[in-house]
């Protein structure tokens, strides 16, 4: 008769999310291990794609981001069916993700300062841009303008989305035209191209930040190699659209491993958000009297700030985030209140 | 399929098939290589058009010519891709594919416009940008960026005339605009045909089944609010009247800044950022109400208490 042991037997097959294989340097890693090291192989440094939620757990003060918009839903506007119907692809990638498109933005707080944040999700059908992307880049680029704290875009995509048509075309023109904005508003925008970053969000918002981070070894390109090699014929050269080869050729301006982004972030904010340049574009001022300008007027006049009304709004702004970077239920609850 | 398997007819499929063949040869159409191209309507539209040359970085893009015209009396800078139409002039311009260096050229010219007061007319037939090593490198993806970026601000009108292929980004460069217009055989799309075919069915084969899901062709381009008029072509396409072609875009374009020219520079631009913020529809969907957190049994403890105390609480304020 065989003894009962008071424990559960040696199990013969573990189960598959216990453990990961490194594409690069092929040893298995245990998954607990490999979320302690922010997703990078330790042994080989590969960085995995992380989902989005991950990197903003990982960039932002613990609790303060306050996500925005998260009901913003694709819709099938050609009717588009190539060997899947468009709409039955979005419920799958809605159900793997647990996301409405391929983008995640919010209000977050760094090292204590407000920042507007806006990150991809490269597992809801590729990260493609497609019109709610669009939107939600634009919207945080928005609020950068409004609030007038940095914009962060984390970029991880297969480019324009072909299910949209023009419209996920026309999607690189409303986000470069918001990025222009914050340029001209003189809110610094720092882009991190995560692996991979490719297609039409490269050739729009991406590439164009005041900032330009890549990850080590992401693949980073406007055309796929397949087409190239293909259409061109052409020998492609080692480490081609790469991190790397964009360094070297001056598109990026510094290759930061994960688990030093926050922090390079966190410095260079630290540069770009000099106190205010005389002569710069102010926000407008919303005409007419509100209680709540009056109020973020009066804490502005309290904390030493003399410039225009919407301006003190965001210093009041600005100490609530930094409340929050100390209080994960609080900004759960402020950001709740906001929007209602 | 399954009628396939069981028999049945195939006047179901008929419809669909057609649709196809048609876009297709819609396709092939606004790809001839006859079709007149920048060079070639400014010959029958400008009374007079000095070609500028080089982007001052690098070097000066066949694919890519832009100049100063006189178009029925007014300055115009024009910029617009330029395809050959033989073997010899192909390679003179590379296929019509362009690298950053006409980007970089072309922005050139609307920052002169924008400087002098001449509106922009570009001509789109495109393909899509070069997508070699040398283009890659000397970053075509900046220099669309930064186009497209630019056309969206450019405190000055601007005409975009799409006369065969808007192929993609390399199109978008220059096809942002206060006015969009198209000749009726043209097509835009968000990727080539093929490469879309190649990536979502697997397979180039097929490539007309793909342009018709995206809807290419001019005048669904015009019903999806992308393109605002469609222009159209003489006899049996561009190709076989240049002049005639060149004298309606010229028509259209002169109405069109008429238009423009009424509203200030500053409604111009708020009106353009207004026209791409729009693009592309979304919902809002209802959120699922989140999930009750789970707690344990001292969780659930603490509620309890913390309750009993809040009742308490609330009980002695309304006494």
């Amino acid at each position: 008769m065989p003894i009962r042991l008071p424990f559960r037997p040696r199990r013969d097959a573990y189960p598959p999310d216990l453990w990961t294989k490194c594409p690069g340097c092929a040893e298995m890693l245990f998954n607990k291990q490999l979320d302690k090291t922010l997703r990078v192989c330790p042994n080989c440094s590969h960085h995995f794609r992380i989902a989005a939620k991950t990197r903003i757990t990982q960039l932002v003060d613990s609790g303060s981001f306050v996500e925005r918009d998260a009901d913003l839903a694709p819709v099938d506007s050609l009717g588009f069916v190539d060997l899947k119907a468009y709409p039955d692809r979005l419920v799958a990638a809605q159900l793997t993700t647990g996301l409405k498109d391929a983008a995640v933005w919010g209000l977050a707080a760094m090292g204590g300062k407000p920042v507007s944040l806006c990150v991809m999700d490269f597992g809801f059908i590729g990260g493609s841009m497609g019109a709610v992307v669009g939107e939600k880049v634009t919207r945080a680029g928005e609020a950068a303008i409004e609030e007038r704290i940095p914009l962060i875009i984390v970029a991880s995509s297969g480019g324009a989305r072909m299910q949209e048509g023009t419209y996920a075309l026309m999607q690189l023109v409303k986000t470069m035209s918001v990025v222009e904005r914050v340029k001209a508003a003189r809110v610094p925008y720092i882009s991190v191209l995560a692996d991979p970053t490719t297609g039409g969000v490269f050739a729009s918002f991406a590439v164009v930040g005041d900032v330009n981070i890549a990850e080590p070894n992401a693949m980073i390109r406007f055309a796929g190699d397949r087409v190239s090699a293909g259409t061109i014929g052409e020998e492609l050269p080692a480490g081609y659209q790469r991190a790397e080869f964009w360094f070297s050729h001056g598109f990026v301006d510094r290759i930061v491993a994960r688990s030093k982004l926050r922090d390079e972030i966190i410095a260079l904010l630290g540069f770009l958000m000099a106190p205010a340049v005389p002569g710069a574009i102010e926000p407008v001022a919303a005409p007419g009297f509100s209680p709540r300008s009056l109020l973020s007027a009066l804490t502005g006049v309290l904390s030493g700030d003399s410039n225009g009304d919407s301006h003190n709004g965001d210093s009041h702004n600005g100490d609530s985030h930094n409340g929050d970077s100390h209080n994960g239920e609080a900004a759960g609850s402020r950001g709740e209140a906001s929007r209602g | 399929m399954v009628d396939r398997l069981l028999g049945r007819s195939h006047a179901a499929d008929g419809p669909a098939e057609d649709r196809t063949a048609v876009v297709w040869a819609h396709v092939q159409q606004a790809r001839n290589l006859k079709r007149p191209h920048t060079l070639e309507l400014l010959n029958g539209m400008a009374d007079e058009f000095i070609e500028l040359h080089g982007d001052r970085f690098f070097g000066d893009d066949s694919a890519i010519v832009a100049g100063v015209a006189k178009i029925a009396g007014r300055r115009i800078v024009v910029i617009g891709f330029q395809k050959g139409q033989d073997t010899e002039e192909n390679i003179r311009r590379n296929f019509g594919l362009p690298h950053p260096e006409g980007y970089r050229k072309a922005m050139r010219m609307m920052e002169l416009a924008e400087r002098f007061g001449m509106p922009v007319l570009t001509f789109v037939d495109v393909q899509g940008a070069f997508p070699g090593a040398a283009a890659e490198e000397r970053g075509i993806a900046e220099a669309i960026a930064r186009s497209v970026g630019l056309m969206s601000r450019l405190r000055t009108p601007i005409i975009v005339v799409i006369t065969g292929e808007g192929g993609s980004g390399g199109a978008l460069g220059l096809a942002v605009g206060d006015v969009v217009l198209a000749l009726d055989n043209s097509i835009y799309s968000v990727i080539s045909p093929e490469g879309c075919a190649a990536i979502l069915w697997r397979s180039s084969e097929h490539s007309a089944e793909a342009a018709v899901a995206m809807k290419v062709t001019a005048e669904e381009q015009r019903d999806l609010g992308i393109i605002d008029e469609v222009i159209c072509e003489p006899g049996e396409g561009a190709h076989t009247d240049p002049a005639e072609t060149a004298r309606r875009i010229k028509d259209v374009v002169v109405a069109r800044l008429e238009e423009l020219e009424l509203l200030s520079l500053d409604e111009l631009v708020e009106a353009r950022f207004q026209r791409y913020r729009a693009y592309g529809p979304y919902t809002v969907a209802e959120q699922p109400a989140p999930p009750p957190p789970r707690i344990g049994i001292a969780g659930r403890l603490r509620g309890l208490l913390s309750g009993t105390l809040r009742q308490s609480a609330s009980d002695r304020e309304e006494v």
